[in-house]
């Protein structure tokens, strides 16, 4: 007991620190959370322009979009990138190096990715929703929040397959886990239904745990779904992240042993 | 009395890849500076001794030298093979097609970094590891930190293996490293808070004592809570080795701590070591490129050079092997002793 809590000590480390980072580096913040509400507000309108025969729920439908995928995307990155960024300072063989259990170190990643997402996701909705009347009096909000809670465990999954790449090639680790995000964005449906991909596409979506989320946040948010409704995306949600999670902090594992034998978790020196 | 550390035959080997070089560059530039070994582009890298810095590579005491074999010679064999000419001889003759291939696709040549070292650290000792760049000495240091995995060998701090029992090892030990590795854009005090946090120790205290600490070294209060990257190098490092001794480790690894540092600040972190040692009951192994340094802090010290011990001794005992004719030698005496004849290697035609 008094071990586990020296590893939630040890996590709030890393949450401590990236939300210092996020004060240091204030003014980009701020510059990509103005970008990211512009961002969304632009395809919010894309939803009311006629032209596209816009109107009715399809502004909701594109703001769930923007919206889910802005927090999944930025919890894929946090995760995905926490290795890299410490590589960039420096600094990875001074926080691998302390005795602290490597899944305390991706907890308090995972903590901070999470919470500076949701954080995000509110500022960008409260602009959102500032802007737009968007019709609520349909959505089962408590269900939209269950699947943004399992995709949040599937996306970590996912994030921390990514984290290891920069662990097994510093530069092209960086690469892969940019190129896997964009497939993710291409193939779940984010501002589209899946069905619209060419065929060949479309088995990709299967494999992806947005699919599932926006399917459900959708159908709970638009359509008044229940979660007796969306039980079945949900329960392939939680299993993503039941298999995910364990194979991923294997894997990162198996990836800082392959780091250590090869060198390649220093910088210089 | 007790063993701090225990290395017993303990080898690293890195595979780099060896870097294209264009057809017609001059053959007198392959050779690389003194000691400078960074074939894999970042330069004054950990142990690349051998071909791919375009040294020869000394066979010396066997595969295993012992730390206690002040040798440096043997045989001459070259590692890798390659050293018999220019790293770009590998392209002579080759089509356009199979050198752009190359460049592409480099190969990847083993690079012996620490090669079957042995040796004991015994508590509460200051043992110094001299060696030019590029001879193993920092990768020894990731050896011990429990960064990088052995090839081969033991390695044991306070009888915990750095392999089977690292979690163990990371609780005693802390490591100031030649680069101060920080978040710079976060202050001395963030900077170290997160360590605090790291190594479980209390957090007001270590607020405390990082100040006292730095005060020490005379670093005041006021730059604790500026960005780091407004800090000097000298500053800076000065602020590693307070986060290194806030979590009161028992073995310090020191991988150049005074590098970059005035010869004020140089001296200040000096005491502070020995304060430390004696104070603290702190064992310390040191790397280091000043041999005033080594001489003044070091109980005993190890010249390394190309992966391999070539000396083990006190510098009192060194000095005093070297000196002929009543004539005093310095510990800088020493080390050219031990490393010039790879120097020399390095530069054919230079120097002699």
């Amino acid at each position: 007991m008094i071990e586990l809590a020296r590893e939630v000590r040890r996590s709030y480390a890393l949450v401590e620190r990236n939300f210092n980072l996020i004060k240091r580096y204030i003014g980009w913040e701020i510059v990509f959370l103005v970008y990211t509400v512009v961002n969304t507000l632009t395809i919010a309108f894309i939803g009311v322009n006629p032209a596209t025969g816009g109107g009715g729920d399809r502004v909701l439908y594109l703001v769930v979009g923007a919206l889910l995928w802005g927090f999944l995307s930025v919890l894929f990155h946090e995760v995905a990138e926490s290795v890299q960024w410490e590589r960039w300072e420096g600094t990875i063989e001074y926080s691998f190096m302390a005795p602290m259990k490597r899944l305390s170190y991706l907890g308090g990643v995972c903590l901070f990715a999470a919470t500076y997402g949701a954080v995000r996701t509110v500022v960008v909705m409260l602009a959102v929703v500032s802007l737009f009347k968007l019709d609520l009096g349909n959505a089962n909000l408590g269900a939209a929040l269950v699947v943004l809670l399992l995709s949040s465990l599937s996306f970590i999954g996912v994030g921390l397959m990514a984290a290891v790449l920069p662990l097994l090639s510093p530069e092209k680790g960086s690469q892969a886990a940019h190129i896997l995000e964009a497939a993710i964005l291409l193939v779940s449906g984010v501002y589209y239904d899946v069905s619209v991909l060419p065929g060949w596409l479309q088995p990709l979506s299967r494999l992806s745990p947005a699919t599932y989320t926006l399917r459900a946040a959708r159908a709970a948010l638009l359509r008044n779904a229940s979660l007796r409704d969306i039980g079945g995306d949900l329960v392939l949600l939680l299993a993503i992240g039941v298999v995910l999670i364990p194979l991923g902090l294997r894997v990162f594992n198996w990836g800082e042993l392959h780091a250590m034998r090869t060198g390649k978790l220093k910088r210089s020196g | 009395m007790e063993t701090a550390l225990e290395c017993i035959g303990a080898r690293k080997v890195f595979y780099v890849k060896k870097e294209a070089r264009p057809k017609t560059k001059p053959s007198a530039e392959w050779g690389a500076s003194p000691g400078e070994g960074g074939a894999n582009g970042s330069g004054g890298d950990a142990a690349l001794p051998g071909a791919i810095a375009g040294r020869p590579a000394k066979a010396g005491a066997g595969e295993h030298g012992s730390a206690d074999i002040p040798s440096n010679g043997g045989a001459g064999g070259r590692a890798n093979g390659s050293a018999n000419g220019p790293p770009n001889g590998r392209f002579r003759g080759r089509s356009a097609f199979s050198r752009a291939m190359a460049t592409l696709f480099p190969r990847s040549v083993p690079v012996q970094a620490v090669s079957g070292v042995t040796f004991n650290v015994r508590r509460g000792e200051i043992f110094g590891i001299l060696g030019p760049n590029g001879s193993g000495k920092s990768t020894l240091i990731r050896l011990i930190s429990t960064l990088l995995l052995p090839d081969e060998g033991e390695i044991r701090v306070f009888g915990h293996d750095v392999v089977r029992e690292r979690f163990a090892v990371r609780r005693l030990i802390n490591r100031v490293s030649v680069e101060a590795a920080f978040f710079k854009k976060l202050s001395a005090m963030e900077n170290l808070s997160y360590a605090a946090r790291l190594y479980d120790v209390d957090i007001r205290e270590a607020r405390k004592t990082a100040i006292s600490i730095l005060k020490r070294l005379g670093l005041g209060e006021s730059k604790v809570y500026e960005p780091l990257e407004d800090l000097s190098r000298g500053m800076q490092q000065k602020v590693a080795v307070a986060r290194a001794l806030l979590t009161s480790p028992v073995l310090l690894l020191l991988d150049e701590p005074t590098t970059g540092l005035d010869p004020v600040s140089k001296r200040e972190v000096q005491d502070y070591v020995l304060e430390v040692r004696e104070g603290h009951d702190t064992t310390v192994i040191l790397t280091t490129h000043d041999m005033q340094e080594a001489d003044r802090l070091c109980d005993r010290v190890a010249v390394i050079d190309q992966g391999r011990f070539v000396a083990l001794d006190t510098p009192a005992h060194l000095k005093a092997d070297l000196a002929r004719d009543g004539e005093a030698a310095t510990l800088e005496d020493v080390f050219f002793a031990l490393t010039g004849k790879a120097l020399k290697e390095s530069h054919p035609g230079e120097g002699d």
